[in-house]
């Protein structure tokens, strides 16, 4: 803990029992190389979070071993003040849209409906009150004309589009993204980012691994830089500069990137 | 003599053997769905070796306590300890071992088929007289089915639907992303526990009837065939369980009109043959369809290009594109474009260029996305849209004229 007050010089205001998503301690190895080594991370509430870093450096990794999807070595996750098996309801996740078969037997509106599976439970029916709340979830990623579609006959902006409805229809309070923007054409990024911002309007916590340089001052509040180790940690201001991302970053951003960054 | 089989007239032992076969055909394809879109299918091909060594040395303990060593009970009961033991293995070496799935089934399935062989062996020579056929569960034979062998078999199908039934939510989420599964608090890794029990269950009991070599085919080929009919897992899985009991039914009732066919494998025919069916003949998914979606989507873009050529006064070279404008009256034999033809090359050139134009045009992006060089313009963009960008192309033909 020593080490933590040597090396936080943004001091942050969240205290971790508040905090939305609070990670301490966190190590996570395939095999004998750590991807995240000892991460602390706290979360603020009510702003949209980017995680960055190079490839490689642990983004997604981190988010998934906060989530349990992955089991950490060392490490543990609350989700406002509490660990996050006891939290789940209240925490929304939109994995990479790589990660499953887009080829599966299924249509979008089956796959936003699984959003509502927790509240269902084993043996609930869905009601037309589910449905509804599916659409709606559909039209406010601007997908609705596409409900009965197969997802495989979706563009890849599409999918995403339909996994972020998915996540809508848990109403949670906590949106963990991994890569929401990986792939995806400019209408849907702009798409998405509006409807996360609403969130962040309406009082909600968003956290998304990002990999665009050049979006994260315009699209979020606070930033985590990371690279294995955590580098930095704070407000956009206060942590998106040259300084820091060279630590992230290393040799592998240019002269000529940072400049395009136009860093504030 | 077929048909008395179909209609279960065939006397109480063929009956018998129908009805238990087309419960364990439904238990299958409903089971199997989720195996073959998880896409662990062959697991259950190590599962299904892995029960001989058990169903030997059941039948040895047996004996050695002094019983008959051939009660189905308990043959099944080593028969699904010793599977539980191969599928343990295979998930060991896959999860903690640098050995990839494949190579862990490949690996499992051969070395307890090989114990399992060599029991078998052992057994013949340890007490010639009362070896109970084992082999019976290599290929499955029907000859000697009990009441209560069929009653198990129904209990144990009953169960695997219900089982299925409950769990069908999880079962679909574990399959599809079951990184979301965990993420909303779904235990995963039971669910598959659940599965490869499910799975498991279906084996042991199928091996009296289909054998331990063929009962994968029962697991796969009915969900494999349902899914080409269907986009909904829901429905997959009820398809699947149909298309098993089918071909269950109408594979055991042939294989009891005639005396020398073997049950298990006929069942297995019958559900290629609808496999194949399904392959050529399914809407959407189907080889037929497929091959026929192609042929009319050339068809268009060689007509497209065909029309472009004429609009540009350009020679057509292409057969197939010269009979298609030929067909449709927009050419002549030689090559030379009709009036009607050149009406609709210059509407073809026209919607071309308004196409360049909106896929330019960034406010335009959303109808730009679906440029595939064939539809129609008017499809989709509204009579005003269209009348903006011509006023566009007018302009800009007026400033370079």
């Amino acid at each position: 803990m020593t080490l933590e007050l040597a090396s936080n010089r943004e001091t942050a205001p969240t205290s971790r029992a508040d905090s939305p998503l609070a990670v301490r301690g966190m190590t996570v190895s395939y095999g004998q190389k750590p991807a995240v080594f000892s991460v602390d991370m706290t979360v603020e509430p009510g702003n949209m979070t980017a995680i960055i870093g190079p490839n490689g450096a642990g983004k997604s990794t981190l988010l998934k071993a906060a989530l349990g999807i992955l089991t950490p070595l060392a490490g543990t996750a609350t989700v406002y003040g509490k660990p996050v098996s006891e939290q789940r309801h209240r925490i929304a996740y939109v994995p990479q849209r790589a990660s499953v078969d887009w080829d599966f037997p299924t249509r979008v509106i089956d796959v936003v409906l699984m959003g509502l599976y927790p509240q269902l439970g084993l043996l609930g029916r869905i009601r037309p009150v589910h449905r509804a709340r599916a659409t709606d979830c559909l039209a406010r990623v601007g997908m609705e004309d596409f409900a009965t579609r197969q997802i495989g006959q979706l563009s890849g902006g599409q999918q995403q589009r339909v996994f972020l409805a998915r996540a809508l229809a848990q109403d949670a309070d906590l949106y963990l993204l991994d890569e929401p923007f990986a792939g995806v054409d400019a209408a849907t990024e702009k798409a998405i980012i509006a409807v996360l911002k609403s969130l962040r309007d309406a009082g909600k916590t968003v956290v998304a691994v990002h990999h665009d340089l050049s979006t994260v001052a315009e699209y979020f509040d606070n930033v985590f830089l990371i690279n294995t180790h955590r580098v930095a940690e704070g407000s956009v201001e206060e942590v998106f500069q040259a300084n820091h991302l060279q630590d992230a970053y290393g040799g592998r951003l240019a002269g000529a990137q940072m400049d395009a960054l136009q860093l504030s | 003599m077929i048909w008395d089989a179909l209609t279960l007239q065939l006397g109480y032992n063929a009956t018998l053997v129908t009805l238990g076969a087309t419960l364990l055909g439904m238990a299958a394809g409903v089971g199997g769905t989720f195996l073959f879109l998880r896409k662990r299918a062959l697991v259950s091909d190590a599962i299904s070796h892995a029960t001989l060594p058990g169903v030997a040395l059941a039948f040895m303990v047996m004996v050695a306590l002094g019983g008959d060593g051939r009660n189905l009970i308990g043959l099944l009961l080593g028969a699904a300890l010793s599977a539980a033991a191969g599928l343990l293995l295979v998930s060991w070496l896959s999860n903690r071992t640098r050995l990839a799935e494949d190579a862990a089934i490949g690996s499992v399935l051969s070395v307890f088929f090989g114990l399992g062989i060599v029991l078998l062996t052992v057994i013949q020579t340890m007490s010639a007289g009362r070896q109970a056929g084992l082999e019976d569960f290599l290929l499955g034979s029907t000859a000697g089915m009990l009441r209560n062998d069929a009653l198990i078999i129904a209990v144990a199908a009953a169960l695997t639907l219900a089982l299925v039934l409950l769990l069908r939510r999880p079962l679909t989420l574990a399959s599809f992303d079951p990184e979301y599964g965990t993420a909303i608090g779904q235990n995963v890794p039971r669910t598959d526990l659940a599965m490869m029990g499910l799975v498991l269950a279906v084996t042991v009991v199928g091996l009296k009837i289909v054998g331990l070599i063929l009962i994968v085919a029962l697991l796969i080929i009915p969900p494999v065939t349902a899914r080409f009919w269907s986009e909904r897992t829901d429905h997959v899985v009820l398809i699947s369980g149909a298309l098993g009991g089918i071909a269950a039914y109408v594979g055991a009732a042939l294989s009891a009109a005639q005396p020398n066919l073997p049950t298990g494998p006929i069942i297995v025919l019958v559900g290629f043959a609808l496999f194949a069916l399904s392959l050529l003949l399914a809407p959407g998914r189907g080889a037929l369809s497929a091959l026929l979606r192609h042929r009319r989507y050339q068809r268009r873009v060689h007509l497209r290009q065909g029309l472009l050529a004429l609009a540009h006064g350009q020679p057509i070279y292409e057969q197939l594109t010269l009979r298609l404008l030929r067909a449709e009256g927009y050419a002549l034999p030689d090559g030379v474009a009709t009036k009607a033809g050149r009406g609709r090359a210059a509407k073809a050139l026209r919607d071309e260029t308004r196409w360049q134009l909106i896929r330019r045009d960034p406010a335009y992006e959303a109808a730009a996305q679906q440029y595939d060089g064939l539809t129609p313009i008017e499809t989709v963009l509204t009579a005003d849209q269209i009348r903006e960008i011509d006023s566009r192309i007018d302009m800009r033909g007026g400033v370079m004229a």
